[in-house]
C-alpha cells in the first residue's frame, strides 16, 4: 500500500521512528489505547493503575500517553497511528476488539512496537499478553463452595467466549469439590460494564436461592445487590473493590498488569524487545487475589492461601484431571493437566454443570 | 428587568447565524472548562481544531474527517427529513446496526466466492435491513397509533442484543479460535468496501452520503413530496387540506431514514470497521440526531454539521493524548456544542428586551 511508506517515511523524515530510544537520551513514549473510562473501577482502571507504575519506576526515562474510551474499528486505527505518528515507540492495546486494528496499524509502523491484550494475532512488531484469571477463579470457587448454605452459586457472566468458560468451569470444579451438592447457576448479561443490568442480574440470582454471586463484569453494581439482601457472598472482579470488604466481598481477582508494563517497557529501552506470547497467571504476580476478610471462616481462608500458593508455584494446576466433559465424554485423565491450547480456545463445560453454552 | 418578548416574524438572519454563535459560546465556555482543569484552553482547542486540518500530520486526519463524518451525514440526512415533517425517529442507531448485519451476513454467505456481483448485493441487503428496522415502529404508528419515539428507540437495544449474539453465534467466524466476531470483511475482496483512492479516506460510503445530500436537496426544494415534508412540519392541518397523506408520509420518512442508516451500517462495517463485532455501533446513529439539528435540517448544514462533529471527534483524541484531557471533558465540550445551539436557537423566534415589563 502507497500509504504505508508514505506514512513510514513520514515518520522517519521526522526522525520519530524508534532508535532515538536507545541512545538514552530521548525519553522512551509508550501510549495505551483504553476501551472504557478510566475511572471504570475495573477493566481500563486496572491497566491504568499499570500505565502509572511505569512512570512511577521508569521516572524521567519514559513519557506516557493514553486515550480512554476508544471505540474498536477506524477510531482506535486512528488513535494507534496518531500515537504513532506522535513519535510512541511502544503502544499496548488494552482491549480484545483491537486485534485487526493493531494488526493493521503495526505493519504501517514497522519500527513501533505493539502490545495487544488478550488477543491471538501476533507479528514481528505485535506481542500478546493476557493473563490466566482462571486461576483466581479456582480459589474463588473452592471459598464459593465452602461458604454457600443454599448450595446454589449464581454467576454473572458476560460473553460465551473461551475467557468467562474457563473462568466458570475452573470455579465450579473446585466449589464441587469441596461441595458435592453445589449447583451453578448462570446468566449471561452481554456486557462487560452495565451497572444496571449487572444489578438485574444478581438480584435475579439472588431471588433464584444463590447466597453467594460470582460475577465475570467489571462493575461493584451486584457488590451492591449483594449488600441489600444482607447475607450474599460476593467477590471484587478486575479490581480489589474493596469497598465493599469484609462483608459481602470476601475476596477478589486483581488485574495486576503493572509488572509487564515496566518489564516490556524495558525491554524497548534496551532494545531487547522480542514479539512474544504471554500468558501469566498468580505465579508471575499477573493475577493478584484480593485479602480474603474476616467473614471466611479461619480454616476456609486457610485452605484457600495454600492453593493460592500451590499454583504460584507450579504444584498445582486448576485443570488437573480426572475431569469429565459436561456430557459425560473423557477430557483429562487421572492427573493430566491441560495444555493451552485447550483451555485457550474452551468452548465447552465441564461435567455437573447444567445449561447449555449459548450459541 | 429582563425579558423575552416573541418576534412578530422569526429571525432568518438569526437562524442562520446560530450555529456561528454556539459555536463561539462553545470555544468560550469549553476553553473555561479546559482552564478549570490546568491545561492551556487556547492550546486544548487549537489542538482540537487546528491540529487534524492544518497540523504536523494533516495528511492522515483530512481523510479521517471523511471516514467520520460520512457515516453521520448519510444517516443525519435521511432523519433529517423526518424531523422536518415531525416524524421522530430516534432508532437510527438500531438500524445501522441491522443494515450491517444483513450486507455483511450477505457476503459472508458467499464466502470464500470472488465475484463482482457480490458487493452492490451487499449493498442492497443493508438498505432492505435499515429499511426493514424503520418500518417495524412506521408500520405499528399508521395501524395503531403507537409512538414511534419510543418503538424506535427500543428497537435499537433489541438491535444490539441481536448484533451480540450474531457475532457469538450464526457470524463467528470460524477461524476465530472461539472469540466473538465475524471474518474480517477487510481480507475478503469482493466483500470489501474500500478505499477508491488510497490515501484520501473516499470509500463508497463517503460517496453514498454525497449523493444523499444532493438527493434530499433537490427533494426538498424541487419535489412535490419535499413539499409535503415540510408543510407537514410547519402546519400539519394545512398538510390536509393540501391533499398531503400522513400515513404515507410516515412510511416515507421512516423507510428513507431507515434505508440511509442501514446503508452507512453496510459501508462502515465492509469498509472502516472490517467485522461484525459485538461493539460495531459506536453511536452514529445516536450522534446524527445532533448532527441533524446543528446543520439545521438542511443538506448542506449537515455536511457542515458532520465535519464539524468529526473534527471534533478526531481533534478530541488527539487533545487527550497530547495533552492528557480526560475524555468526559471532549463529550462535555462536545454536549456544549448542542446545548448552545438549542439554547440559543430561542432568539431565533423571541428577543431580549431590558426594560420594565409594561403590562397590558
Amino acid at each position: 500500500m502507497k500509504l504505508t511508506t508514505f506514512l513510514t517515511s513520514a515518520a522517519v523524515a521526522l526522525g520519530l521512528a524508534t532508535g532515538v530510544a536507545a541512545d538514552g537520551h530521548e525519553k522512551t513514549k509508550v501510549g495505551f489505547v483504553y476501551v472504557g473510562p478510566i475511572g471504570d473501577g475495573g477493566w481500563t482502571y486496572e491497566h491504568n493503575k499499570g500505565r502509572l507504575m511505569v512512570e512511577e519506576q521508569l521516572g524521567d526515562a519514559v513519557e506516557t500517553v493514553y486515550v480512554e474510551n476508544v471505540a474498536e474499528g477506524p477510531d482506535s486505527e486512528r488513535v494507534m497511528t496518531q500515537m504513532a505518528l506522535d513519535g510512541a515507540d511502544l503502544i499496548f492495546t488494552t482491549s480484545f476488539g483491537y486485534m485487526d486494528a493493531t494488526i493493521n496499524i503495526a505493519k504501517k509502523f514497522p519500527d513501533v512496537k505493539f502490545e495487544h491484550a488478550t488477543g491471538y494475532k501476533r507479528a514481528d512488531n505485535v506481542s500478546t499478553y493476557s493473563a490466566r484469571f482462571y486461576e483466581g477463579r479456582a480459589i474463588q470457587g473452592h471459598i464459593a463452595g465452602k461458604m454457600t448454605k443454599s448450595n446454589i452459586v449464581g454467576y454473572i457472566a458476560s460473553y460465551p467466549i473461551p475467557e468467562v468458560i474457563r473462568g466458570i468451569n475452573a470455579a465450579y470444579i473446585h466449589a464441587a469439590k469441596v461441595n458435592p451438592d453445589v449447583e451453578f447457576k448462570i446468566i449471561w448479561a452481554y456486557t462487560w460494564f452495565d451497572p444496571a443490568k449487572e444489578a438485574d442480574a444478581a438480584r435475579a440470582l439472588i431471588e433464584q436461592g444463590a447466597d453467594v454471586v460470582l460475577q465475570h463484569t467489571d462493575s461493584t453494581a451486584p457488590q451492591a445487590a449483594a449488600q441489600e439482601a444482607g447475607d450474599v457472598v460476593t467477590f471484587g472482579q478486575a479490581s480489589d473493590m474493596a469497598q465493599y470488604a469484609p462483608f459481602p466481598r470476601v475476596s477478589s481477582i486483581i488485574d495486576e498488569w503493572g509488572p509487564y508494563y515496566v518489564a516490556r517497557t524495558k525491554a524497548v529501552m534496551d532494545g531487547t524487545w522480542e514479539s512474544t506470547d504471554t500468558w501469566d497467571g498468580i505465579g508471575a504476580g499477573m493475577v493478584g487475589i484480593g485479602e480474603i476478610s474476616d467473614a471466611v471462616p479461619a480454616d476456609v481462608k486457610e485452605e484457600a492461601l495454600a492453593m493460592k500458593a500451590a499454583i504460584a508455584d507450579g504444584s498445582y494446576h486448576p485443570f488437573t484431571g480426572p475431569i469429565k466433559k459436561q456430557d459425560g465424554s473423557d477430557w483429562l485423565a487421572e492427573g493430566e493437566v491441560a495444555d493451552d491450547a485447550t483451555l485457550a480456545g474452551m468452548n465447552f463445560y465441564v461435567e455437573g454443570l447444567t445449561g447449555e453454552i449459548p450459541q | 428587568m429582563i425579558r423575552l418578548e416573541k418576534r412578530p416574524q422569526s429571525s432568518r438572519a438569526f437562524a442562520y447565524l446560530t450555529p456561528l454563535f454556539a459555536v463561539l459560546a462553545t470555544f468560550f465556555f469549553g476553553g473555561l472548562l479546559f482552564a478549570a482543569l490546568g491545561k492551556d484552553p487556547i492550546q486544548s482547542i487549537l489542538t482540537i481544531f487546528w491540529e487534524p486540518l492544518f497540523g504536523e500530520f494533516a495528511f492522515f486526519y483530512r481523510p479521517q474527517l471523511l471516514i467520520k463524518g460520512a457515516p453521520l451525514v448519510l444517516i443525519a440526512i435521511g432523519l433529517s427529513l423526518g424531523f422536518k415533517a415531525g416524524i421522530w425517529n430516534i432508532g437510527a442507531e438500531g438500524q445501522y446496526i441491522m443494515g450491517a448485519f444483513f450486507g455483511a451476513g450477505l457476503g459472508l454467505a458467499f464466502y470464500p466466492a470472488e465475484s463482482r456481483l457480490i458487493f452492490p448485493g451487499m449493498v442492497l441487503a443493508g438498505a432492505l435491513g435499515g429499511w426493514i428496522w424503520a418500518m417495524i415502529p412506521a408500520v405499528l404508528k399508521v395501524r395503531f397509533g403507537t409512538n414511534e419515539i419510543l418503538v424506535s428507540l427500543m428497537l435499537v437495544y433489541v438491535a444490539e442484543q441481536f448484533l451480540a449474539s450474531m457475532s457469538l453465534g450464526l457470524l463467528k467466524n470460524p477461524e476465530g479460535f472461539g472469540f466473538p466476531g465475524s471474518r474480517n470483511l477487510q481480507q475478503y475482496d469482493s466483500a470489501h468496501n474500500a478505499e477508491l483512492i488510497t490515501g484520501t479516506g473516499m470509500h463508497w460510503g463517503v460517496v453514498a452520503a454525497f449523493i444523499a445530500v444532493i438527493f434530499a436537496y433537490v427533494l426538498l426544494s424541487r419535489h412535490r413530496l419535499g413539499f409535503a415534508v415540510r408543510v407537514t412540519g410547519e402546519a400539519p392541518r394545512a398538510a390536509r387540506f393540501a391533499g398531503v397523506n400522513p400515513s404515507r408520509l410516515v412510511l416515507f420518512c421512516l423507510g428513507t431514514s431507515g434505508v440511509l442508516a442501514g446503508l452507512a451500517g453496510l459501508f462502515e462495517v465492509s469498509g472502516p470497521a472490517g467485522q461484525v463485532s459485538i461493539d460495531f455501533n459506536v453511536g452514529y446513529g445516536f450522534t446524527a440526531i445532533i448532527v441533524a439539528f446543528l446543520g439545521r435540517l438542511h443538506p448542506i448544514g449537515i455536511v457542515m454539521a458532520g465535519l464539524l462533529m468529526a473534527l471534533t471527534y478526531i481533534g478530541g483524541d488527539i487533545a487527550q493524548s497530547q495533552l492528557g484531557l480526560p475524555a468526559a471533558a471532549i463529550q462535555v465540550f462536545q454536549g456544549m456544542l448542542l446545548f448552545f445551539l438549542l439554547a440559543l436557537d430561542l432568539f431565533t423566534n423571541y428577543r431580549l428586551r431590558i426594560g420594565r415589563a409594561e403590562t397590558a
